[in-house]
């Protein structure tokens, strides 16, 4: 049943990375409660391209989930309210006739703005690049079953792996801290033969880069875990952690 | 390799935990030590006199305080550091998801509030004890009435909490390190690393208890004293002089 409502948007609006943003108010009316959130700004920015005034730039990609490129801080929650759902996976008839929605950027010294909602996360792929993956020597395909991995490891590795590297995490943090990211990214090699070998240096590096990048230090409020998109779990941050920590004393 | 103490974040966070574990150690110990007050005067004050102006009671205080202004220190330092990782604009609209406790997302402030207490906690008690032992050891003049009392711990509690306000004011200073530990505790052990998905629900139960445990121990030490000193009831100590 498509039901139509009228919303008011509060949306951050900034020129460049050095200017001052501001908060513009935008009225839209008949948005389709069917719509998803990002269509119905996409709906905003075809009205705004008809008024001849700059359209507001976001970033999506798949629209779907799983690539980790929409963001929005949705009236005091990264992906919005709903949990398990990323900003692309919203929709309008999560929202009321009359509501008053405000859209900002993630922020966090790490991610500066680039332009109106879009933030520069950059950050999180220089950490990837400090250690987030596996050297193989490229040969034959090994069989399948070569390496037996129990199924609770797996499926621990597994739910690490369902990160999307969204940055949601450091946007909802009070410290500014990616720790939920990296502890995903280093639990979902390390609990792995193929990844344990490298465990050690991977953590070392990758939260060398992390505290490099300006994020905050980690004080478990669980802010992360609670708005991921994916619930990335926070027993994934104690065993990087562990990791880190085993690391260091080894040295 | 000790530099990541100080260099890496997680290692600050280690400093926080183990300084945190070694307050609590502290603390339970305390509270174990005030309970005995009730029962005995004379028991106590063996433990104040054990506890004293001697060697070993000395570096005991030493380590204790050095463990306090580490955290102290570190804590500051650690939210300064947050902050500016939040960067320099903040959200128009924020919204506590409900699974954050609200201790955690307080941990300074309520820090603050038991430091401003332990200022009058050490007045109350430390000042006449072992500080009027110190001064009068290091030659300094002191009155024979304050240093008959340096060990008389019983005489002190029943003096600090005749007074309505002292008690209002340490069960506030109580109130305030259960919220602290109530998240300090389970957070100390995950900074470690001694957590996983299976007892994640249990440590933050077994703070949670642990940390009513040894705030109701004290909170019933102080209003024992307090209505038998404030309605003069003389019950105290329970098993006699
Ligand atoms: C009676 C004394 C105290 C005890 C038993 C205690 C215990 C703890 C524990 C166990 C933690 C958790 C550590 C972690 O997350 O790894 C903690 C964190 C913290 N404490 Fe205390 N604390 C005490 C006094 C103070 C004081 C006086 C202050 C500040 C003035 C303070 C400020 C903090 C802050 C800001 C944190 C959070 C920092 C973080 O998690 O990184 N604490 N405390
Ligand atoms: S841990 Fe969750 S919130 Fe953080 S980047 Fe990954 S998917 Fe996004
Ligand atoms: S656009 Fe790909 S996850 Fe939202």
């Amino acid at each position: 049943m498509a039901k139509s409502i009228n919303i008011t948007l509060k949306v951050w609006r900034q020129k460049d990375a050095k200017s001052k943003g501001h908060f513009e108010t935008y009225h839209l009316e008949n948005i389709s409660t069917d719509s998803s959130f990002l269509e119905m700004l996409d709906i905003l920015n075809e009205k705004l391209v008809d008024e001849h005034k700059e359209p507001i730039a976001f970033d999506h990609d798949c629209r779907e989930g799983i690539c980790g490129m929409c963001s929005l801080y949705i009236n005091g929650h990264p992906h919005g309210y709903e949990s398990e759902v990323t900003t692309c996976q919203l929709h309008m008839r999560k929202f009321k006739d009359g509501d008053v929605i405000t859209v900002e950027p993630w922020r966090s010294r790490a991610f500066p703005v680039i332009r109106d909602l879009m933030v520069d996360r950059g950050a999180y792929d220089k950490i990837m690049q400090a250690g987030g993956y596996i050297s193989v020597n490229t040969g034959g395909t090994p069989d399948a079953n070569a390496i037996p991995i129990s199924k609770e490891i797996a499926d621990e590795a597994m739910d690490a792996a369902t990160c999307i590297g969204c940055g949601a995490c450091a946007a909802a943090c009070k410290n500014g801290s990616a720790m939920l990211f990296v502890s995903a990214k280093v639990s979902q090699l390390a609990l792995l033969p193929q990844g344990k070998l490298e465990a050690a240096r991977r953590a070392k590096a990758m939260v060398a880069k992390m505290d490099e990048l300006g994020f905050g230090n980690c004080t478990n409020t669980g802010a992360c875990a609670a708005e991921c998109p994916k619930s990335i779990s926070l027993s994934n941050i104690a065993r990087l952690n562990r990791e880190f920590l085993c690391a260091k004393l080894k040295d | 390799m000790s530099l990541f103490l100080t260099q890496s974040s997680i290692g600050r966070k280690l400093v926080m935990s183990i300084t945190g574990l070694f307050l609590i150690l502290f603390l339970t110990f305390h509270m174990c030590m005030n309970l005995v007050a009730i029962l005995s005067a004379e028991g106590y004050n063996a433990i104040c006199e054990f506890l004293g102006a001697n060697w070993y009671a000395l570096v005991g205080t030493a380590v204790l305080a050095a463990g306090f202004i580490i955290h102290i220190i570190y804590a500051f330092w650690l939210t300064v550091q947050n902050r500016a990782a939040r960067g320099a604009d903040r959200y128009a609209v924020v919204d506590k998801p409900k699974d954050v406790e609200w201790a955690s997302q307080n941990m300074l402030a309520l820090g603050i509030i038991m430091l401003a207490f332990l200022g009058l906690h050490l007045y109350h008690f430390w000042s006449k004890m072992q500080l009027v032992d110190l001064i009068e050891m290091a030659g300094g003049d002191v009155c024979s009435q304050a240093l008959e009392n340096t060990t008389n711990g019983f005489y002190h509690i029943v003096n600090t909490f005749s007074s309505p306000i002292n008690t209002l004011l340490y069960i506030i200073a109580l109130a305030a390190l259960w919220f602290h530990l109530s998240h300090g505790f389970w957070s100390a052990l995950q900074t470690i690393g001694f957590n996983n998905t299976t007892w994640f629900d249990r440590i933050k139960w077994i703070g949670r208890i642990w940390a009513t445990i040894v705030v109701l121990g004290f909170i019933v030490t102080i209003v024992m004293f307090f209505l038998d000193g404030f309605f003069g009831l003389n019950i105290l100590p329970l098993l006699g002089a």
